[in-house]
């Protein structure tokens, strides 16, 4: 649309076409869509709000981080797992449906670090699978599962980063115990990591926090929160934040640690 | 396609087409400045505003439920301090019609809000006396047919802005509450308000929501809206701004038809938050391809058999 006054369009709204749709283990997708002008646009830690437009009774979207954006070829992608019945359906979308995509929406990590630290646990490693890319090989990153069956993700990260950590729950891949069991251990051995950025359950991303803190590293946080307009006027996703209440789909989804974890 | 034939003017307001956009789903509009043409819609009834600042309720606030939603925000606002300094000079610009909801929890804080709010850049008050969120106030005026008079009596003796009484759908008799403000003067009603609801997590079995009940909207209240619009429509003659579920022109035009002079989008601007522009270009293609001069013809126009 025109927009008045020469306002500059900083979101758009457009029908995406699917480009590909990939099951990367189980009940973990991959979806390429082709929204050049999101695309273009998107920043690490950025989500776009998904509307499925195959069946009406889908009232509100679905808010996923951006996995990666390719501003040359106008594709974006998103990982995501199957909870409920919006990415039951997103999951069957097939190459040439189309999707409508909202976005790029929040604010994301700062990418300016020379050494940064992406620790991630389940499904938030798929926005720093877009920082690791966007960060062009200088991170390293600490990956977090349940057991060696959800590390698909290293595969993915591989060529993105410099080193890989990895933790399991039940120790079947690389350390046993939780990203927080070896954070303290490898921030001892590397000293030089200027940021750390985390996405995750909020549990981890509180503990991984704490240690930041402890080692002085500034440390950004992604948040999740139900919303509906994902655009700033709803205040479905509000929160408690140092400087009072903030809007985790505009001012968010990334906060630094010391904000909103105090 | 120009707008002329959706030229609308409601209690004084000139509206470029009786498009509006629905209280706490809409922000202060600028929100939506990449998707809408702001100065295009009727209005944007902007979010609930208090006397003081309110941090909303905790816990959950929105939940999907089938073809609707459920919400308790709760009236989370910086205030009428900030919003007059702050808020209003920077929407100021776009050019829209300014229509600001506000709740009190006393009468006399509503007629306090509609004093502070008499100010250029305001085109309108909407007065919230439905909120089914917030614990204190709200409901009370909103239900009872006195005291919901009193609010527009009270708010009407502070402002000379127009005033619209925004109803709530949870009354026995919606026909009973709108004559009751129109007699205290209301310039306008708009209606419907949410329906209180609630959703249970059967895994928990605890309420989805933080405030255990919220409310219902989206495209499953309509046809409540629908009735209640067409009702109260019989039963007034100040101009009716009909919500409740629309999410295309098509349903807009069901609302005029029940007798709604204009209409506000909720909910789907959620969905899709070009919505708005959709459904007046929408109107105009229909009024054009039925021949109908302006959107005033439509209004009220539903055929009842047996009825004159």
């Amino acid at each position: 649309m025109i927009l008045p006054n020469n306002v500059k369009q900083e979101k758009y709204s457009i029908e995406a076409e699917v480009t590909e749709q990939q099951e990367l283990a189980e009940n973990v997708f991959y979806l390429q869509v082709h929204a050049p002008e999101i695309a273009r646009l998107a920043k690490p830690g950025q989500f776009v709000q998904i509307r499925l437009l195959q069946d009406a009774s889908f009232v509100l979207r679905r808010p996923v981080g951006v996995a990666e954006a390719d501003p040359v070829k106008g594709n974006m992608a998103f990982i995501y797992r199957l909870v409920g019945r919006g990415t039951q359906a997103l999951a069957e979308l097939m190459p040439g449906e189309t999707v409508g995509v909202l976005g790029p929406l929040g604010h994301g990590f700062t990418t300016s670090f020379a050494h940064p630290l992406l620790v991630g646990g389940g499904m938030g490693l798929s926005p720093l699978l877009y920082y690791a890319a966007a960060t062009q090989g200088r991170g390293d990153v600490l990956i977090g599962g349940k057991n060696a069956g959800e590390l698909f993700w290293t595969g993915l990260y591989e060529n993105l980063v410099h080193q890989m950590f990895i933790t399991t729950d039940d120790g079947s891949l690389g350390t046993k115990g939780f990203t927080t069991t070896l954070l303290p251990k490898i921030l001892e051995e590397e000293t030089d990591y200027d940021g750390i950025v985390v996405c995750g359950p909020e549990i981890m991303m509180r503990g991984v926090a704490k240690i930041a803190a402890e080692h002085h590293i500034p440390c950004e946080v992604s948040l999740e929160k139900r919303m509906a307009c994902g655009l700033g006027a709803c205040l479905s996703c509000s929160i408690d934040t140092v400087h009072g209440r903030r809007k985790v789909c505009k001012d968010g989804p990334v906060f630094r640690a010391e904000e909103v974890f105090a | 396609m120009s707008d002329e034939r959706l030229h609308t003017e409601i209690a004084g307001i000139k509206m470029q087409t009786p498009v509006l956009t629905a209280s706490g789903t809409f922000g202060f509009g600028e929100e939506f400045k990449d998707f809408v043409d702001l100065a295009r819609l009727g209005g944007v009834m902007v979010k609930g505003t208090t006397r003081q600042p309110r941090r909303g309720n905790d816990g959950v606030r929105i939940t999907e439920t089938p073809m609707g939603m459920l919400n308790c925000i709760g009236l989370e606002n910086p205030g009428v301090d900030v919003f007059l300094k702050e808020t209003l000079p920077r929407i100021k610009p776009y050019g829209m019609n300014v229509i600001v909801n506000i709740s009190g929890s006393t009468v006399e804080e509503y007629g306090e809000l509609a004093g502070m709010l008499d100010v250029d850049g305001v085109a309108a008050i909407e007065l919230n006396v439905s909120c089914p969120n917030v614990k204190e106030g709200g409901i009370v005026f909103g239900t009872d047919p006195k005291a919901a008079a009193a609010v527009v009596r009270v708010a009407k003796a502070q402002t000379k802005k127009p005033v619209i009484l925004k109803l709530s759908p949870n009354v026995t008799d919606i026909v009973t509450m709108a004559k009751a403000v129109e007699d205290a003067g209301a310039d306008a009603i708009s209606l419907i308000n949410t329906l209180m609801g609630m959703e249970i997590d059967i895994h928990t079995h605890r309420p989805t929501l933080g405030n255990i009940t919220g409310g219902l909207s989206g495209p499953c209240v309509k046809p409540v809206a629908v009735r209640m619009v067409w009702q109260v429509a019989q039963a007034v003659h100040v101009p009716i701004i009909g919500m409740g579920g629309i999410t295309c022109w098509q349903d807009a035009v069901e609302f005029f038809l029940a007798g709604a002079s204009a209409v506000a989008v909720g909910t789907a601007n959620f969905t899709d938050p070009a919505v708005t522009m959709k459904i007046c270009d929408g109107l105009n293609q229909y009024l054009e391809d039925q021949n109908i001069g302006h959107i005033s013809e439509l209004v009220g126009k539903v055929e009842i058999e047996g009825r004159a």
